[in-house]
């Protein structure tokens, strides 16, 4: 069996998600591995591109922010914030984000925000950035998450980022003609929303996890009845992220 | 230097600029984004003659804005995002000033931030968008109510309205154009015309620019009118906008500049080592801002070593190889 670590799982999982021609908004940490992954193994047609305009950069080195150099080095076409939101805006295009967050709820609504009082908190995070308008703007995102009972909650802090709202039409409702929360990608797990619902549920756990394991680690009810195993990482997958994608190691550390 | 004359009355040095445009109490745009083109040599100059009160307008600035705010220049804050990436996911003493309430915030989006500013530069005031329906950026408000009644300060975060022209319900955001007393660009070239342009990504630095009262540009380099004129396409802002122009090479040291430098790893990693601690805080302020009293001396403290290890290589733009660890 292939050794690997819960970061390369993660990357690889939500890399999988991708589809060819899918126009793909990069964040930064694992969300860019994922991205690059899915370029170079799944969907070669899918396009890279960064809220901060950079289009289809060539990303032979991994950027460290979405402002960082390399966002805007080989691109199609560098830009402004302004065109970069109407590109994720665009009624033509399947744009798909990926977004990381402190914490999610079951209609996978993001927090970004702070932990504890808005105007006094315990913690404060960066904040919405990007976050709250690709959300409201995109065809789908997928999250990223560390998978812990105090990340994964009934109530969040601060409500970031719009996903499926209350769940059910509520999102249509509010006057968000597309998107929602396709997915979220864990170190445990990859879950999904019911098509009616809106509510997650768990798709597939990871080798080595059990369906029990991730319900004791999410903070509200969670449907485990379909849940199968993930297919782990194929050696191919490895060796594109290990040797092309970061081979200096700056995100995802093989395991020792 | 006879070639600059058309903007030779407005070419000055940062400590002139800072005099003549920055008071305590303006509101300010900063230019760039996270950890590239922030204007950081001016930043030093605002921080070293003790500028108080700053109410800064920013989408999502990084390095520059939290010096700003750890040197205690800043008293109010309309953000989308404080963060430098890897080197500090949450701008550490802008998250800290948060948690112990000692600057006034308020929290909009990236794309909301940027909008402002294009209202601003539009001379409308309000702009509509479908962005931050549902969330709490709308539920929320960071100012009190006695703040909002200042000035530049809107008097309220947002408004919504239904789409006018369908009749059906169909909800959009309305928020408040901003035109701040001041913006700050670090740009690549200035021509001796006065034209800027920027190489890489613009960010929200154009619609800043145009959006506010005041605008200094600081540069990497001034290069002939026939250079800046060859390929206008290129260019990115007039010479009508700027107010004041400062030629400082590497004037965006520690983060990078397209083209010219990288971000510099080692000197973002001393930095979030300090801002961690109030006390080595304070001597990072001392040895790389009030104890250097020129920006030529600041670059000696970076290193000929450091700074040829950031030199962009010019078929990428930025420094390939580089440890970035």
């Amino acid at each position: 069996m292939l050794n690997y670590s819960e970061s390369e799982m993660m990357a690889i999982a939500a890399g999988r998600l991708i589809k060819d021609g899918d126009i793909v908004f990069a964040g930064t940490g694992v969300s860019i591995l994922a991205a690059t992954v899915a370029k170079r193994i799944y969907a070669p047609r899918a396009v890279v591109f960064f809220e901060t305009g950079g289009i289809d950069p060539s990303l032979d080195e991994i950027p460290m922010t979405v402002a960082d150099l390399r966002v805007m080095s080989g691109t199609a076409l560098n830009s402004g914030l302004i065109e970069a939101f109407s590109t994720i805006a665009h009624r033509k295009l399947r744009t798909v984000a990926f977004l990381g967050a402190a914490q999610i709820d079951r209609y996978g609504n993001l927090n970004t925000t702070c932990i504890g009082d808005y105007h006094k908190p315990q913690k404060r995070f960066s904040g919405s950035g990007g976050g709250n308008d690709v959300a409201s703007l995109a065809s789908g995102v997928i999250s990223f998450m560390q998978h812990e009972k105090r990340r994964f909650v009934e109530k969040l802090d601060y409500l970031t980022s719009v996903g499926w709202y209350r769940g059910g039409g509520s999102r249509r409702e509010l006057g968000l003609k597309r998107g929602g929360a396709l997915a979220v990608v864990t170190n445990l797990a990859l879950l999904r929303f019911h098509d009616q619902t809106k509510e997650m549920y768990l798709a597939e756990y990871f080798p080595g996890v059990s369906p029990e394991q991730v319900r004791e680690n999410t903070g509200f009810e969670l449907d485990v009845s379909g849940a199968k195993e993930a297919v782990p990482p194929t050696a191919e997958e490895l060796a594109i992220l290990r040797e092309e994608v970061d081979p200096q190691g700056l995100i995802c550390q093989p395991p020792q | 230097m006879k070639s600059c004359s058309e903007i030779a009355d407005r070419l000055m040095s940062l400590d002139q600029a800072v005099d003549q445009f920055i008071f305590d109490g303006c509101q300010l745009a900063l230019g760039g984004f996270t950890v590239t083109r922030n204007p950081m040599a001016i930043v030093y100059a605002i921080i070293r003659k003790g500028v108080k009160d700053l109410h800064l307008v920013a989408h999502s600035n990084g390095q520059a804005l939290d010096i700003l705010v750890g040197a205690g220049c800043v008293k109010r804050l309309e953000i989308a995002y404080g963060g430098n990436g890897r080197y500090a996911p949450t701008c550490i003493r802008f998250g800290r000033a948060v948690e112990e309430g000692a600057i006034e915030f308020e929290d909009y989006s990236n794309y909301q931030m940027a909008l402002r500013f294009l209202a601003g530069s539009l001379s409308i005031p309000f702009i509509p968008t479908k962005t931050g329906l549902g969330s709490d950026l709308m539920e929320r408000d960071g100012f009190s109510p006695e703040v909002r009644r200042e000035e530049k300060v809107a008097s309220r975060k947002y408004a919504r309205i239904d789409n006018p022209f369908s009749g059906e319900k169909d909800e959009v955001a309305l928020l408040p154009a901003l035109n701040p007393d001041v913006a700050l660009v670090h740009a690549q070239y200035v021509g001796e015309d006065g034209t800027v342009r920027i190489k890489g990504l613009t960010f929200a630095d154009l619609e800043q620019a145009k959006a506010a009262d005041k605008v200094i540009v600081t540069c990497e380099e001034i290069v002939p009118r026939s250079f800046i004129r060859q390929d206008p396409d290129q260019n990115s802002l007039a010479s009508f906008f700027v107010d004041a122009y400062v030629k400082v090479p590497y004037g965006a040291h520690p983060t990078a500049c397209f083209n010219f430098y990288d971000y510099d790893p080692k000197h973002l990693n001393l930095y979030r080592g300090a801002a961690e601690d109030d006390s080595r805080f304070k001597d990072y302020l001392e040895q790389w801002v009030f104890g250097v009293n020129s920006h030529e001396a600041y670059l000696e403290k970076v290193g000929t070593e450091m700074l040829l290890k950031i030199k962009a290589s010019p078929g990428v733009g930025y420094a390939p190889g580089l440890d970035r660890r």
